[in-house]
């Protein structure tokens, strides 16, 4: 299971959907193995609009992770954007291309590259925790809570 | 026409075998009138601007096959190539196997693919949830929702629950439930499905969300056709393909439900 899935779940329970606390899930006694994945800086580009900034930096936190930047990187192009060039800051900022190619490599680890076998997820409104055994998280829920 | 992905490796006495249904949903899919709807809704605009990668989330994936068939050929179906694919299942062995059918039929096709040359299947499938329904997602967050769903009408409907799923794990009497779960559909095959079309309007991202259904004839597809109508003036829903025009003991279709932007009105 890759990190970037939480960014899409909540907990299974109803009742928790509504609340704010059940988003994101918690990882607890995570453990991770990094798989290699061909950096794609379009393909991320993609993606860090779907992603809840907030969010990723608590479970980047939880995992571990320092890398991850306050901010949201911003991907607005400029005038000399291109496809093959899509991520570029303003000219005028000093060595712009290092420092958020860096950035987008070290998001393309966490997000993509780095996969969690074993451990749980916790929500943080009803406190159910949801297994993950083999890289497969069971959010198959008990009987009284279906 | 577009490979069919290898389920060698899927145990059949505990999930459900690839079969006409499934293969209904690949033909569908990658036709000429879905893969014009769906490049149109996906396809990346022409500006350098970020584009928000879809999530395609296949429910109830069984051998993976369609979640596989989706992802290997991405870019014939969708328009491009950066899909973020999650698939559901309530039998943790067919959870398995999806990973597997899923990883191996990226590896196979996208030899010639500029993107994802060794790793497509690999960068783009996020995660197999052992889970009901779409129970776990988040709202709002899934683009493209395809399921095949238990349509078989029977007498009930065996739970999917985590106290089910344990107590009778690895006998003989819990493979042939999880075989049960992957068909029996309670009352006109359609007890599942119904779960599924109440979760639709949360679980569908509220512009560009669409969902493919299949059902057969006992379901009363006209009738599912006509309940979603009411759903409103954001939606809409056709039946996309009809099978079984030769006699045969199931007839299927698929329907096809998607999100309409509110006319502007000038």
């Amino acid at each position: 299971m890759k990190i970037l899935t939480v960014n899409f779940l909540t907990c299974a329970v109803k009742a928790c959907k509504s609340s704010p606390l059940s988003f994101p899930l918690h990882f607890q006694d995570a453990e991770l193995e990094q798989s290699d994945i061909e950096y794609n800086a379009a393909f991320l580009r993609n993606i860090l609009p779907r992603v809840d900034w907030e969010a990723l930096k608590i479970t980047a936190n939880e995992l571990g992770f320092t890398t991850v930047p306050i901010e949201k990187p911003d991907l607005t192009p400029t005038s000399t954007a291109t496809d093959k060039n899509p991520v570029r800051l303003p000219i005028n900022t000093s060595e712009p291309q290092a420092t958020d190619e860096k950035t987008m490599r070290d998001l393309h680890t966490l997000l993509l590259e780095t996969e969690v076998r074993e451990g749980k997820m916790v929500c943080g409104n009803c406190g159910h925790e949801y297994k993950i055994k083999e890289g497969i998280a069971n959010f198959l829920l008990p009987s009284h809570l279906v | 026409m577009l490979p069919t992905p290898s389920t060698a490796h899927v145990d059949l006495n505990r999930i459900y075998e690839p079969s006409e249904d499934s293969y209904l949903l690949l033909d569908t899919l990658s036709s000429p009138s879905e893969t014009a709807f769906l490049t149109h809704r996906f396809s990346q605009n022409s500006t350098a601007a970020p584009d928000p990668a879809p999530v395609v989330l296949e429910v109830g994936t069984g051998s993976g096959v369609v979640l596989a068939f989706a992802t290997a050929n991405a870019r014939s179906i969708f328009g491009r190539d950066d899909i973020l694919a999650i698939g559901t299942d309530v039998n943790r062995f067919a959870c398995q196997a999806t990973r597997q059918t899923v990883l191996g039929a990226s590896q196979g096709h996208n030899d010639n693919s500029a993107l994802a040359s060794k790793s497509g299947g690999n960068t783009m499938l996020l995660a197999i949830l052992n889970a009901d329904l779409t129970n776990p997602m988040r709202l709002g967050m899934v683009d493209v929702l395809i399921f095949n769903p238990p349509y078989v009408p029977s007498s009930d409907v065996p739970e999917a629950t985590l106290s089910n799923a344990k107590s009778t794990a690895g006998s003989f009497e819990h493979d042939s439930q999880l075989l049960t779960l992957s068909y029996e559909g309670g009352v006109d095959g359609m007890e599942v499905t119904n779960r599924l079309l109440e979760q639709l309007p949360e679980v569908l991202d509220c512009e560009r969300g669409v969902a493919y259904i299949l059902l057969c004839q006992q379901n009363r597809p006209e009738e599912v056709v006509k309940r979603i109508h009411d759903w409103g003036e954001g939606w809409s829903v056709e039946i996309v393909v009809r099978s079984g025009k030769v006699a045969g003991w199931e007839k299927l279709c698929i329907i096809r439900i998607w999100r309409i932007q509110e006319a502007t009105p000038f």
